[in-house]
């Protein structure tokens, strides 16, 4: 082999770099997903879950437009089911435990809404 | 073009179907990516072992200026390095900042008609932007595999999403990335000369991160998936205790990975192997130092050399009959024995 002097460093630098993931999680415990506190009176979401689980930001923005924007205070669920629409009164009515609901995930996948730039971060169940 | 279209279209499809099996699922999500990293690692070393063992027999540096020469000749220093540090300035400028591109030199023949020569940017701009793009969206995704997240890529989400449009945040690498790729695709179709030289592994590569980039953004943007639950699913096979989670995942992400894990595979042994093969080009590596330093070719023999005075001594009594000079006459060696 010629140049074995610069190819062996390049080499290890090309393994070490792409192989990050495996090493930066060896003697780490085993990842779960975040558990998170669902609302102990309620079942029903305005949306089924799984749904809610994927595009609950989408509902959020088209929840602001629809109150702020369009005056639209009532929301019919695909579900038929009508909800008023509103953060205060009806998101956080149950998800009230913003450390150990909505952070659980967003911290885990580094998301940072910027929801809390206007809003007044909720302080919990007291 | 339409080989390699349907090709695509053809491995989304089955990566599609394999999401949507749950019998399959573990063979889509969980076997085929952790066999394509090992591909990727492997048949990148192979590649590279294989280009450190081939000689160089010349020193073939491609040059654009002026070789050092005389003392008041002004050498072109990155151009035509004649130094190591020469050579090193001139591969750092082109890996980082893709220098031969910036100069593309056409030659157009406008009305008049009228021949013009000129340096064509755009290439240069959307390579450079689709590669910088490129590593942006690879380091971003380095969330889904590290417990916690590094500070870093949180920093580096907020700056990429820092025109806050929509939830979740677009971030503008996404987009470019997508944008530069449908340049370079639309590049090779518009283009009639480069069409012509254009083949079906020219556009496979293209495709595919098409597929690739656009997937992910339809993952994030439109057809959303849930995040936590791919997480549950990469930290996984990043821990090396793979199982496919309980909930279930959108059969788009099946898609996206295995476009990811087409592209590992196809990785090593295709065009972008030049992600490794730039360090290895003598054609950039090599200082243009010819005139002041030979270069051996290493698969010459070893020299056997005869002298001139090994020839004088084996025929020295010959040489001396036919009267022909010498350096030490018959009587002279005589005297030294």
């Amino acid at each position: 082999m010629y140049n074995a002097k610069y190819i062996w460093p390049g080499i290890v630098i090309f393994i070490v770099l792409f192989s990050m993931p495996f090493w930066m999680n060896t003697g780490q415990e085993q990842y779960t997903r975040p558990q998170l506190a669902l609302p102990a009176g309620e079942k029903e979401c305005v949306e089924p879950a799984e749904w809610m689980r994927a595009n609950h930001m989408q509902l959020l923005n088209t929840w602001r437009d629809m109150a702020l924007r369009e005056e639209q205070r009532v929301y019919v669920s695909s579900s038929g089911k009508q909800w008023e629409v509103s953060l205060q009164n009806t998101c956080m009515k149950c998800h009230s435990n913003y450390v150990e609901f909505c952070d659980k995930c967003h911290v885990s996948n580094s998301v940072s809404p910027y929801c809390w730039d206007c809003h007044v971060l909720p302080k919990g169940n007291q | 073009m339409f080989i390699s279209l349907v090709a695509v279209i053809v491995l989304g499809a089955i990566a599609w179907m394999g999401g949507a099996t749950p019998g399959l699922q573990y063979l889509f999500g969980i076997v085929l990516p952790m066999i394509a990293v090992v591909v990727f690692l492997a048949g990148f070393i192979w590649r590279i072992m294989d280009w450190a063992k081939s000689p160089v027999p010349f020193s073939i540096p491609t040059t654009g200026g002026q070789q050092r020469s005389l003392d008041w000749i002004k050498p072109a220093r990155l151009d035509s390095p004649y130094t190591k540090t020469g050579t090193v300035g001139r591969m750092l400028l082109e890996v980082l900042l893709f220098r031969s591109l910036f100069r593309n030199t056409k030659a157009e023949l406008r009305n008049g008609p009228r021949l013009v020569y000129w340096s064509s940017k755009w290439l240069w701009l959307f390579a450079l932007l689709f590669h910088y793009c490129f590593l942006v969206v690879f380091i971003r995704h380095f969330r889904f595999f590290l417990d916690p997240v590094p500070v870093a890529i949180g920093m580096m989400e907020t700056v990429d999403g820092i025109m806050q449009i929509g939830v979740p945040r677009l971030f503008m690498s996404g987009v470019i990335l997508f944008g530069a790729l449908l340049f370079l695709l639309m590049r090779r179709l518009c283009d009639q000369k480069l069409r012509y030289i254009s083949l079906p592994n020219d556009y496979f590569p293209l495709l595919l991160l098409i597929g690739l980039v656009g997937s992910g953004l339809c993952l994030r943007y439109i057809g959303k998936a849930d995040i936590a639950t791919i997480k549950e699913m990469t930290m996984g096979i990043a821990t090396l205790s793979p199982h496919i989670p309980a909930l279930p995942i959108s059969p788009l992400f099946y898609v996206h990975l295995g476009f990811l894990s087409t592209l590992l595979i196809v990785f090593p042994f295709s065009k972008l192997m030049h992600m490794g093969g730039i360090f290895l080009s003598p054609t950039r590596n090599l200082p243009n130092n010819t005139r002041a330093v030979h270069h051996t070719n290493p698969w010459n023999p070893p020299k056997t050399y005869r002298t001139y005075a090994e020839y004088e001594n084996d025929f020295r009594d010959l040489m001396d009959e036919a009267g022909l000079p010498l350096e030490i006459t018959p009587e002279q060696a005589a005297a030294k024995e």
